[in-house]
Parts: C-alpha cells; structure tokens; sequence
C-alpha cells in the first residue's frame, strides 16, 4: 500500500504544477489544428494575449474536427464546455438547432457592445453561416474551397493545356496516361467536392428547402441524372486509370505529390502540404465546368471550420471573447493567416491587404479560391448547406460513392441509395431539433 | 529430444526466425521512419534502411512538443501521465480485486453471492460502449483532467476479481485449518498466507493491467481537456489527423516507438512470472 | 463456490467487498443504466430536447441493413482474427517446443506484439500498406497485385485482420507452448517408439493434448476480435470502405461518437451488452467445469 501512497503524493505534486495559471481571465478555445497550422493558432492567441493585459485566450488542440466536436458535446452535456469551440462546416445545423447551448457570434458582439459590420465579410464566407435573417451565428475561422491541383511539369510534358472543362479534365487525363503516368486524376473529401460543389458550381440545388435554410423538412436531390451522368462518366474512366480513387479526406494527396496523379481536386488549403511535398511545378485552377449542365460556373461553397461560442459562461468573460473575435477578424490577422495556409481570408478588407503586399503577384494561383468563391452572388443553390445529421450523411455518401468507384453499383444506384439513407437521418434529425 | 533430426531442427529454427522477422518487420519499419526527414517520408517508396535523423526527430519528439504545433506537453509529460494512469490502474485494480476475491471465497455472509454476481456483470464489458454515460458521472464528481478520472473508471471490472477467486479455490483448505489452529486472523491470513501465495498471479496481473492501461485511447481522450493530462497513445491516433495536411511520418513513428518501449520493457522483463501467472491457472 | 471452511459472518467482509461494489455501482452500474435508458431515447446533440420512443430505436435497428451487415462481417472478422492468429501460434509453438535450446529466446522475440497498443498496431500497418507510399503496395505491384485498401473491401478487411492478428500471436503462443511443454515427455516418447514421425506425432498427440487450450483461447480471441480491435480499426480503415471493415464496436463508436446519434448507439450498446453477457456465462461455465475436475 505504500506504493499507492506514493503515487497519491505524485498526483498532488502533479495537480499543483499543472493549476498555476494567470490572474487574467482565462478564455478556454478547444480546436482541430494539429501541425503546422496548430503553431498558426497557438500564435494568433499568444499575440492577442500580449497586445492586452486582461484575457488571456487558452487555445487546446483536441483532436480531429470529429473529435473536437464530440469532445465539446459532452463537455457541455457535463458543464465543462469551452467558451470557444471550432466545428468543421458539416456540424452547422447540429449547432444552430442546439439554440440553449450556442451563443449566436453577432449577439453576442452586440451584448458585449463590441462593434461588428456584417457588410465587412466575404457574402461567399459568411453566407453558410448566417440565420435566413442574415444574423451570423459562427465565426468563421478557417475555410477553404475545392481547387484543380495540377502538375504542370506533367501536362507541359503530355501536351496537354491547363483544364478548364471537365472534357478538358478527361482529355488531358488521357494525354497524361498515354504519357506514361499511372493515374489522370484524383480527387478527395468526396462528398463536399464532387456532390456539394459540383451542384453549388452549376447552380444546382442539393437538397429541397434552398438546400436546407429553409427548414428542417427538407429532402435532398443530389440523386439526379445530372450528378449521376457526371459520377458515372468518372466510374467508367478508372479502367484506363484516367481517374484512380485514393481514400476519403486527404488520404490521396501522396498520389498526386509522389507525381502519379497529374491532376487532384482537393481544398486550397493543401497548399502549403503541396508546396513542401512536391518535386515539380504545379499550379491551382478553377474546378472543371460541366459545359452539359451549365455555360458558366456559378460559385463554389466553402468548407473547413467557425468557431462557435459556448452558453453558460460569466458576462465579463465574453466580453474578452468578443474582443478576441474583432482581434481575430481584423485585416491584419487574416491576411496573415490567409497567406500562410492557404485558407480564404474571411474579410474583403484582407483580401485587399494581401493583394496590396503583393501575395498573389509572387504566389500566382493562391487567389483561386477567393475568385471561385466571389465568382457570383450567391444563390439558393450555391449559398451552402444545412443539413442536420450531416457528418453521418456525409459517412453515408463515401460509403455509396465508394461502392460505385469499386464497381459494384452504378452511379444512379449510388445515389439513390445515399438519397435514401440521407433522407432518414434527415427524418431523425427533424424530429430532435424543434 | 526424442531423437535427433538436424534436418529438422534446422527447419524448426527456420520456421521460429521466420516467425520472429514477420512479428519485428513493422517495429524494424517503424525504426527507420524515424530516422529521416518529414519529406523523405512522403517520397515512394519508403526507404528500408535507417537515415540520419534519429536524434533530430528524438530531440523534437521527447522535448520539442512532439508534432509541432499541437502546443501538446512535451513527449516526456506524455510518457508520466501515461505511466502514471497504468500504474495506478494495475495497482488499484489489484488491491481491490484481491479484497473482494478473499472477502467472496473466504467468508458466509448475507447478499455475498449479491455481490459476486454485481461484480461479475462488468466482466470484460468494455469502456466503449458505456463511454458518455461515463464521462458525465466523472464529470459530475469533479474528476476531469486528474488521475483519478484517468484510472479509476477503469478499475470497474471483474477480470480480476475472477481470477484470484479462481487461485483463492485452489488453495487448499488445510492452509486455514492450521491457521486457524495459530490463532491468526482472517487480515493475517490473507497478509501472510493468501498473497505469498499468489504472488505469480499477482505479477502476471500487473503485467496484463499495466499493458492494458497504458494502451487506452478512447478514455483518455475524452476525459482530458488540458494538454498538460494527454496521454501518449491518444497522441499519436490525433498526429495522424491533422486536418488538411500530410501526416509526419518521421515524427509520428518516434512518438510510436517512445510509446512503445515501456510496455514492452514490462512485459519481456517480467515475462517468466507473467507466463507462470498466466498459464498455470488458465486464467 | 465457497470455501468449506471459513471465517465467521463479521462486518469484515462488507469492508473488503466495499471499494470493488462502490466502484463498481458508480462507474459501471450506474452508466450502464443510463446507456439502457438512453437507447429508448431519441434526442439531440446536446441533449436539449429529448423524446421517449420505447423500442423504436430498436426497430429501427432491426431494419436497418447496415446494421445487420455489420452483425455479419463481425463474426467473419472474429474467426478469421482466431484462426490466423491461433494457427500461427500453434505452428510456431510446435517448432519451439522441438527445439532443445533457445525456446525462451524465441518466446521472448515473439512476445512484445502482445504489448503495443491497438491504436499503434494500427497506425503501424498502415503506413506498411498506404498504397502510394507503403513497402507491401510497393512489393505486391511486382507480383501484380494493385493494392488500394481505401477502394478494396476486401484488401480492408485483409488489412484489419493482418493488423489484429498480428497483435494476438504472442498471446496465443505463449498458452500453446506452456501447454505442449506440460505435456510428459514419456507420452511422446513412447509415440516415437511405435515409429510415429514428428508430424504424425504432432496431429495425433500433441493437437488433441490441447485442445481445452484451444477451446480456451478460441474464446479469448473472440472476444478481443469482438471489442478489442476497436483502436485497429479506427487507425487503419475506419470502417470503411463502404463499410466493409464496420464491425458492431466500431458502429457503436462511430453512430454515437462521430454521428452524435446518441440513442441509437445506445441501443446498439444494449445488444452489445446483452451479447457480452452471453458470451461470458458461456466461458464461465467452461471455466467452472474445468475446476471441478
């Protein structure tokens, strides 16, 4: 028993050690960002803790956006939440129906008499995460959007011309096969590239309902011969290795790195990972047009992260959260932080910056993202997605659509059947959220 | 041997080294990802033989907060809570299974088999299926982010109970009789002759419990929300997320190797008790 | 049960039970209780609104293909897991257990696996086997062999039973060698006398001399194919592809954990439970039994 009382007395000594914290108010803010982009975080809260003496953020990594967000549930299911939390796009409904638990980002400004202008934000940005009345309810912090990855050393040596078309995608895929490369392309996080934007892209809607805004009753669409036609084209190219799947998220990118892909559709933000990986020169462009479906792109929708404030914490230290949020907003951070990720800067007034101080000029292409996101006003169809359950349907996608891809079902099948299953979850959810 | 078969012999050998390259092939791999640069690791193929990084990635990995960024502790602090949750789990787990095993075989008293039987239906159930409603009773007992919550939970099971009864039944009677007839009693019985007497099964316990402690993933994770309180298996299944970047495989697989070598200490150094514990009484 | 000869009734043995049935009552008694009363829940995330649905979560399960899928693909996993890693040991403790010398260098070459972490294991054979950088992607394109576990159900499912299989060798090998080194020399001895060669004497000897060691270890792999390779999974596969590598564990995780859909994966804990229990009276028996006799 003596070895017990032992370990109680490391346990005390440890306790200690660990609580000897600030006299400032702390202001707890769980995230996703593991790597590199975590040191991005962690000096985001480091700068704004010395630019002022009486909050002091306190950022935690907690895992995977899956893991952060299940750790906040529970955490609130206990009363231990953070005041700050980072949910991936997807979580959006989940949050905005849990009306006790959230804080609503402009109410909360606005009762901490903090100033905010909805007009200084990116309408492509914001517009996921605003209530049908405009009011924003998340910050948004990290975004991103699905860009065409290419080698250019490849396609310059198959003589192929940068794609703009998916017809162009297919050609030069060809070429690049016939050049002797293993794969045309691939493209990965399914789901949000090839269902969610390609609709968004040709200005189609997903689901009923404007995709969701408008009510919890709403059914998705994404099953049409349009989507199908698209999916069932790329299924039929993978006997000649014009497209090869890679796995779900980003489990592809060393295919496209390692040079055996010749083009990738994948989210902006791989920039930096591309940058430091690949031995050749590359580029991003626009995503293919269906030139069937549509004779321009319409815009593409953003994905990645807001941050969402937690219920349930004293006035004075939202108030410190609120000051923190225009920190984080302000030109200067987010032109900073755009430029070093690869993520979309979420005000215009950053966007401005990072064009004055010439980042596009010596980065050619990492303005790609922006463009296709402000390419037009948003519509319905191409303002985001509001679907509850939404990480299981996204589950429920990948599950189809690698069904298809393995060829066990057809690209029309596919979809009903996630139709289908997204259709019940969708059911589920409408009956928890009231 | 019954007779002498070089031939065969050889084969036998052949057969165990075989055996013994298949079972080290992932560590050997393991080992030499840890030895280069973030951006060889990406390059195909993977190399197979060591390269120069070994101290680098071991210096970054052990002080450096491991995957850099993660603001997580340094690997080292992982390493102590993570000893600290297996050892207080092992020991905890003994002492009060062995108490309630000595309390069950050894005295009559009204609601025992009660007892047993409330014991008994935790047996290998495991913590991932009851998890939330865990989470929220330590929670509400205030045991978040310290030890106790780490370890305690994961006391509650009967594995252990299960299997000292089993020893407890096979000592035999006459051993009390002539205690009895000493005038020792029952705390003296169990101090001087019940523990002496399984002393390998109690080895070969701390050797499963430890391993088993120490490789928790879901618990820890979950239950710890200040950095300072990760534990390092959990580490490692987050450095492999990191959302929209490659993982670092150098880094990874030098944390991997760190989280590997205390239990595997434990049980290849104990491994002749762990193995009589075991084996002699079939569990 | 109970020792013929005992102590007599005091408080004493109340205080000895006590630390195991506190703890026992609070942190799995009571979480279990409100698991079970969870899953005739259907509420959301956050457990603002709640809604008491008797069985319908149930129902629904009972409907639900994937689901059923999954009952399916676990026992295939359970006994491919047993049967790899079981065969393996057998084969590997009867070369050991021919061997005069370096029996226990052997066994403590072949024992550390026991010790890794499943989420280790994991993460280890999947780095082996990422298709684009992985050393095995690499060799088997020479024998033809186009490996991408992230398209291929069943190379996943390969996968994850390598990865788990590999983790349980050193268990098993362990109890076959204790078990054939209890065995008396005489018998075989005799056996060889009769003109029996080593493999003969092996399959007509030795195999059936232990067989309750087989029994006992079927079961043991059973039940860590069952709930232990949840880390495994959740490292390589992640259920997928198309949910070919989702067993009941990894279900239960991902619809509670990930999906938020806490009264489903509630009543998907139930029937788990009540499995559990099933299985455990099933070795209890067993193990009862064999200390009668």
């Amino acid at each position: 028993m003596t070895m017990k009382k032992m370990l109680l007395a490391g346990t005390a000594a440890f306790a200690v050690s660990a609580s000897a914290a600030a006299a400032q108010t702390e202001i707890s803010w769980w995230h996703a960002m593991g790597g590199t982009n975590g040191e991005r975080v962690n000096k985001i809260a480091a700068d704004f803790n010395a630019s002022q003496s009486d909050y002091a953020v306190v950022p935690t990594y907690k895992g995977n956006y899956t893991e952060t967000m299940t750790a906040a549930v529970a955490a609130f299911r206990a009363g231990e939440q953070p005041h700050l939390v980072q949910v991936f796009e997807v979580g959006t409904a989940t949050m905005m129906a849990a009306k006790g638990a959230i804080y609503p980002i402009e109410q909360m400004m606005a009762d901490a008499g903090e100033p905010f202008d909805g007009s200084d934000y990116l309408p492509a940005v914001v517009s996921y995460y605003q209530t049908p009345e405009g009011e924003l309810l998340s910050m948004p912090f990290n975004s991103s959007t699905p860009v065409l990855w290419y080698n250019a050393d490849a396609l310059e040596a198959a003589g192929a011309a940068v794609p703009e078309t998916w017809d162009d995608v297919k050609a030069a895929a060809q070429a690049l096969v016939d050049n002797g490369m293993e794969c045309g392309f691939s493209f990965g996080w399914q789901s949000w590239v090839m269902i969610e934007n390609f609709s968004a892209w040709h200005n189609m809607e997903m689901g009923t309902k404007e995709n969701g805004f408008a009510g919890f009753d709403t059914e998705f669409t994404f099953n049409n011969d349009k989507v199908a036609a698209r999916l069932q084209d790329i299924a039929d190219m993978q006997g000649d290795k014009l497209f090869v799947y890679g796995g779900r998220r980003g489990d592809s990118l060393p295919m496209f790195t390692n040079g055996e892909c010749g083009m990738w559709m994948n989210s902006s933000a791989y920039y930096g990972s591309i940058k430091s990986q690949a031995k050749f020169n590359f580029g991003q462009t626009m995503l293919p047009l269906d030139t069937t479906l549509a004779d321009a792109p319409q815009n593409s929708i953003i994905g990645g992260a807001t941050l969402w404030a937690l219920q349930g914490h004293e006035s004075d230290e939202y108030k410190g959260l609120a000051k923190f949020m225009t920190y984080l907003s302000s030109a200067e951070v987010q032109a900073w932080w755009h430029q070093e990720t690869g993520y979309v800067p979420i005000t215009t007034a950053a966007g401005e910056l990072s064009a004055e101080q010439g980042f596009y000029e010596t980065n050619p292409g990492t303005d790609t993202a922006i463009k296709q996101l402000s390419l037009n006003t948003p519509t319905p169809s191409s303002r985001g997605l509001r679907f509850g359950n939404f990480v299981q349907i996204r589950d429920v996608i990948n599950e189809e659509m690698e069904a298809l891809w393995a060829g066990n079902i057809s690209a029309a099948e596919a979809l009903d059947n996630a139709a289908e299953r997204g259709n019940a979850l969708l059911r589920k959810f409408e009956r928890t959220a009231k | 041997m019954i007779e002498n078969r070089p031939i065969l012999n050889m084969v036998s050998h052949a057969v165990l080294i075989f055996g013994v390259i298949i079972v080290a092939l992932p560590i050997w791999i393991t080992f030499v990802a840890s030895t280069h640069d973030p951006v060889r690791m990406t390059q195909a193929p993977i190399p197979m033989l060591p390269g120069g990084y070994f101290w680098e990635n071991f210096k970054q990995t052990l002080f450096g907060g491991g995957l850099s960024g993660t603001e997580s502790a340094p690997v080292w602090r992982m390493l102590i809570n993570s000893l600290m949750m297996a050892l207080m789990i092992s020991f905890g787990k003994i002492a009060i299974s062995l108490l309630s095993a000595f309390a069950i075989v050894y005295f009559k008293f009204p609601f025992r088999m009660g007892f047993f039987w409330l014991i008994f239906i935790t047996l290998m159930l495991p913590v991932e299926v009851r998890i939330l409603p865990t989470f929220e009773v330590v929670a509400d007992l205030g045991m978040l982010n310290s030890y106790w919550g780490l370890s305690i939970p994961l006391i509650a099971s009967a594995t252990a109970t299960f299997m000292f009864r089993q020893v407890f039944l096979t000592i035999p009677d006459e051993m009390l009789e002539s205690a009895r007839i000493d005038g020792a009693g029952p705390l003296r019985f169990f101090w001087d002759i019940l523990i002496p007497l399984s002393r390998t099964n109690i080895a070969a316990l701390f050797v499963i419990l430890f391993i088993y402690g120490w490789n928790q993933y879901l618990w820890p994770l979950l239950i710890t929300t200040e950095t300072d309180m990760t534990t390092i298996v959990m580490s490692i299944k987050q450095m492999l997320e990191a959302a929209e970047q490659s993982p670092q495989w150098n880094i990874i697989m030098m944390t991997a190797l760190l989280a590997m070598i205390p239990p595997v200490f434990v049980v290849v150094a104990m491994q002749r008790l762990f193995v009589q514990g075991l084996t002699e009484t079939d569990k | 049960m109970l020792k013929r000869v005992h102590f007599p009734t005091s408080l004493l043995p109340y205080l000895l039970v006590a630390p195991q049935v506190i703890i026992t009552l609070v942190f799995f008694v009571w979480p279990a209780s409100q698991a079970v009363y969870q899953s005739f829940l259907i509420e959301d995330a956050f457990g603002i609104s709640t809604e008491f649905v008797w069985f319908e979560n149930f129902t629904y399960l009972a409907g639900d293909e994937q689901y059923l899928g999954s009952f399916g693909r676990t026992i295939f996993f359970s006994v491919c897991v047993a049967v790899l890693s079981m065969s393996a040991a057998l084969v590997l403790a009867g070369f050991a257990d021919r061997i005069v010398r370096g029996a226990t260098t052997y066994r403590t070459l072949l024992i550390w696996p026991y010790a890794v972490a499943p989420v280790l294991a994991g993460a280890l054979w999947v780095f082996m086997f990422n298709p684009t950088l992985g050393i095995f992607p690499y060799i088997l394109e020479f024998v033809g062999v186009d490996w991408n576990h992230y398209l291929n159900g069943s190379q996943a499912m390969a996968l994850v039973v390598f990865a788990a299989a590999w983790k349980q060798i050193a268990y098993n090998f362990l109890f076959y060698l204790a078990a054939m080194q209890s065995i008396p020399r005489s018998l075989i001895e005799a056996a060889a006398i009769d003109g029996a060669g080593p493999i003969r004497r092996f399959w007509d000897h030795i195999f059936p001399l232990v067989s309750p060691t087989t029994f006992f270890l079927l079961v043991i792999n059973a039940v860590y194919a069952f709930f232990d390779t949840f880390g495994i999974i959740h490292a390589v596969t992640q259920g997928g592809p198309a949910n070919a590598t989702t067993i009941l564990v990894y279900k239960v995780y991902n619809d509670g954990f990930v999906g938020l859909d806490l009264g489903g994966s509630a009543a998907q804990s139930v029937i788990l439970m009540v499995l559990v229990i099933a299985m455990t009276v099933v070795q209890f028996r067993y193990v009862e039994r064999k200390v009668e006799y």
